[in-house]
């Protein structure tokens, strides 16, 4: 493989003069055929890129909305090779990249060779693990990088310049910026200019990276994060899905509603 | 994986933390890094300062009450025969349970970094009460994540908590007990960790947490150390110490002078569950695969997919699906011996030895470590001695113990 597909996402987000659409959702929620329709929902509504979370009940980065949407999967029986399956599924139909965003000890129970061959056989761009920090992911992104899975650094608001240039270094074509210190779904705590501030100097060190931008960003706030790269929504999708099953109306439908007025005002 | 003589245990690990190349480490958001490595320089700092140094220990012997007292269970050994029965009464440290060094250590840790706030979680509420108490003693503003179901539970430490203006934050996530009480409390410090410090409860979590919780526990082997020589003129040939091992923070802390005499065997004892169920909170026992945990890299109870399962244990304090990297590291080398008791054992062992003790009413948790006695003192001589860190006090769990009992109180 040449240039990584996710690449071209960012790509032709950027010629559209906008930065491109990631949505987060945890795969397998609330079951596996719904799961799927979501995704497909949020493919036809405009998102660039689609985080499918395998969730951990033991997680510690996830916040409210986020742990519910895990609960729902797992009490639901979902498993690994589930999201294997709605992803390979949905593959086959969409273009749409699909990152996995996941805990260390779900690859680790899986294996990270059968983990890995699974991403290939079904098509998944790149991973996010969130509690496998930089340099303890060094032998695992690597593997990564064998079979073209674009592993994904992730750095925040406390990572400090050294640790950012060492970071930067190593990481491959596409990085994650945590916005804010906090679990996933809080209320946005620093300004959309602070945040870029950070976003250009991750950019300053490396222009040739694309650097993701996740945490707190919603409806009111994304048009602010046009000119970046990529910005993420996914507690607000998954408040959504938690209303839809409430008020007994269709996930997929809403989501996709949710994702299309995003991709709105994100092009506005 | 060995062991190094004359290195203290927690310092035992390699550059990422972790010990014997395998257990431990910090498996951690990118948002924990900065907090995570300030207090790592603090600890170190401060564990070389005098002054430090003769705070805690001022703390530790007016506050808490040290050396907390050895005693010999006489008529234990006499109603047992066999080995000869000593006691390390840690339950008589202020609060009633050893969790109170690890608290007035991270209280004094957090002062010196210049918080104000701070933050932990609990199982059998020990940990939270301790932290609430040496947060009120040292101005500071307290919040105890504990899961709802231990809430319930163990009401009568929450109400201290309460009392000394904790904040006690039910945490309604998952099995409901210590596992999702730590993850929310890592959840929280993710998001407050500019201006509040957090205590992790026991000897798990990220390395340096692991080295704080085991470095503040430690006094206790080393008042012991003292005691056991006035006692027997020297080391005894033959000397087993037991002790109950949850997170593992009360046997890294009795163990810990100990590692180096290999004349002294180590007995861990895990949380076994009821007799007739297949749910347990013994994870080195039962061999239990390795995995991540709370950020760090353990032996945990889980199913195929890397879920954590239920555990089982009529006792809060042993409640806990993994256990600390030190415990997996000393089990590895093979310098600990781990087993578990049953809450059946556990309760028949709270009877015998209140009954013939009356000094001595160990909680659920050391009731594990009891029941191990028991079980071995009769078979070996009168030559051996046997230590069990009585780590608690049974009046928190009066009322699970009555109900069980069949009274009502």
């Amino acid at each position: 493989m040449t240039l990584s597909t996710l690449i071209k996402s960012f790509e032709r987000a950027k010629e559209d003069n906008r930065a491109a659409l990631l949505t987060y959702t945890v795969g397998g929620d609330p079951d596996k055929k719904t799961s799927l329709n979501i995704f497909k929902s949020i493919a036809e509504s405009g998102a660039d890129i689609i985080e499918c979370g395998l969730g951990h009940g033991a997680n510690i980065g996830d916040g409210g909305a986020i742990q519910d949407s895990t609960y729902r999967a797992l009490s639901g029986g979902i498993k690994t090779d589930d999201i294997f399956e709605i992803i390979e599924d949905f593959k086959k139909d969409y273009k749409t990249d699909v990152i996995i965003m996941t805990y260390q000890n779900k690859i680790m129970a899986y294996g990270e060779e059968d983990f890995l061959e699974k991403c290939v056989s079904s098509k998944v761009s790149g991973i996010i693990c969130v509690d496998w920090p930089w340099p303890l992911n060094l032998d695992f992104a690597k593997k990564c990088k064998e079979n073209s899975i674009v592993f994904i650094q992730l750095l925040c608001p406390t990572t400090n310049e050294d640790r950012l240039k060492s970071i930067l270094n190593d990481a491959h074509e596409v990085v994650y910026y945590i916005s804010m210190l906090s679990t996933t779904g809080q209320k946005l705590k620093v300004s959309s200019d602070e945040i870029k501030k950070r976003f250009n100097l991750i950019k300053k060190i490396s222009p040739d990276k694309k650097c993701i931008i996740g945490f707190g960003i919603t409806a009111d706030t994304i048009n602010d994060f046009k000119d970046t790269d990529a910005c993420v929504v996914g507690s607000a999708l998954c408040r959504e899905i938690t209303r839809s099953i409430d008020e007994k109306l269709n996930p997929a439908t809403n989501v996709g509603n949710m994702v299309g007025d995003l991709k709105q005002k994100l092009s506005s | 994986m060995k062991l190094e003589k004359g290195t203290p245990l927690i310092d035992q690990h390699d550059e990422n933390g972790y010990w014997g190349g395998k257990f431990g480490g910090n498996q951690i958001a990118e948002s924990l890094n900065y907090p995570i490595e300030e207090l790592t320089r603090e600890f170190e700092k401060l564990r070389n300062d005098k002054t430090f140094i003769a705070e805690r220990d001022y703390y530790f012997k007016n506050f808490v009450g040290a050396p907390t007292p050895f005693i010999k269970l006489e008529n234990l050994t006499k109603h047992l025969g066999g080995a000869q029965i000593y006691c390390k009464l840690v339950s008589k440290a202020t609060g009633g349970a050893h969790k109170a060094y690890n608290a007035v250590v991270h209280s004094l840790i957090c002062k010196r970094l210049g918080k104000t706030y701070i933050g932990g979680d609990t199982g059998a509420g020990y940990a939270g009460k301790m932290l609430s108490m040496a947060a009120a003693k040292f101005n500071l503003k307290c919040k105890i994540f504990m899961g709802a179901k231990d809430l319930e539970r163990q009401s009568i430490n929450v109400f201290s908590m309460r009392s000394y203006g904790a904040e006690v934050v039910p945490v309604n996530s998952g099995s409901q007990t210590l596992v999702d009480a730590v993850s929310e409390c890592m959840r929280w410090w993710t998001s407050e960790n500019e201006e509040a410090h957090m205590c992790v409860g026991s000897t798990v979590g990220p390395t340096i947490f692991v080295k704080i919780c085991a470095w503040s526990t430690a006094q206790i082997s080393r008042e012991m150390k003292k005691q056991v020589i006035d006692e027997f003129g020297e080391v005894p040939k033959d000397m087993k110490l037991i002790n109950c091992v949850g997170g593992g923070s009360s046997a890294a802390g009795f163990w810990n002078e100990w590692i180096d005499y290999d004349n002294v065997e180590l007995i861990g004892v895990e949380a076994g569950g009821p007799e007739k169920s297949s749910k347990h909170a013994a994870p080195l026992t039962n061999d239990s695969p390795i995995g991540v945990l709370h950020g760090a890299t353990q032996y945990v109870i889980q199913d195929d997919q890397g879920e954590i399962e239920e555990t089982e244990s009529i006792s809060a304090g042993l409640d806990y699906p993994g256990v600390s990297p030190l415990h997996c590291f000393l089990k590895e080398t093979g310098r600990a011996r781990y087993t578990s008791a049953s809450d059946e054992e556990a309760i028949e062992a709270f009877q015998l030895v209140s009954k013939n003790e009356g000094f001595v009413s160990p909680s659920l948790e050391p009731s594990h470590a009891f029941a191990e006695a028991i079980k071995i003192a009769p078979k070996l001589s009168k030559d051996t001695i046997i230590v069990v860190d009585s780590c608690g006090d049974s009046a928190k769990d009066s009322k699970i113990i009555a109900e069980r009992l069949g009274y009502k109180i």
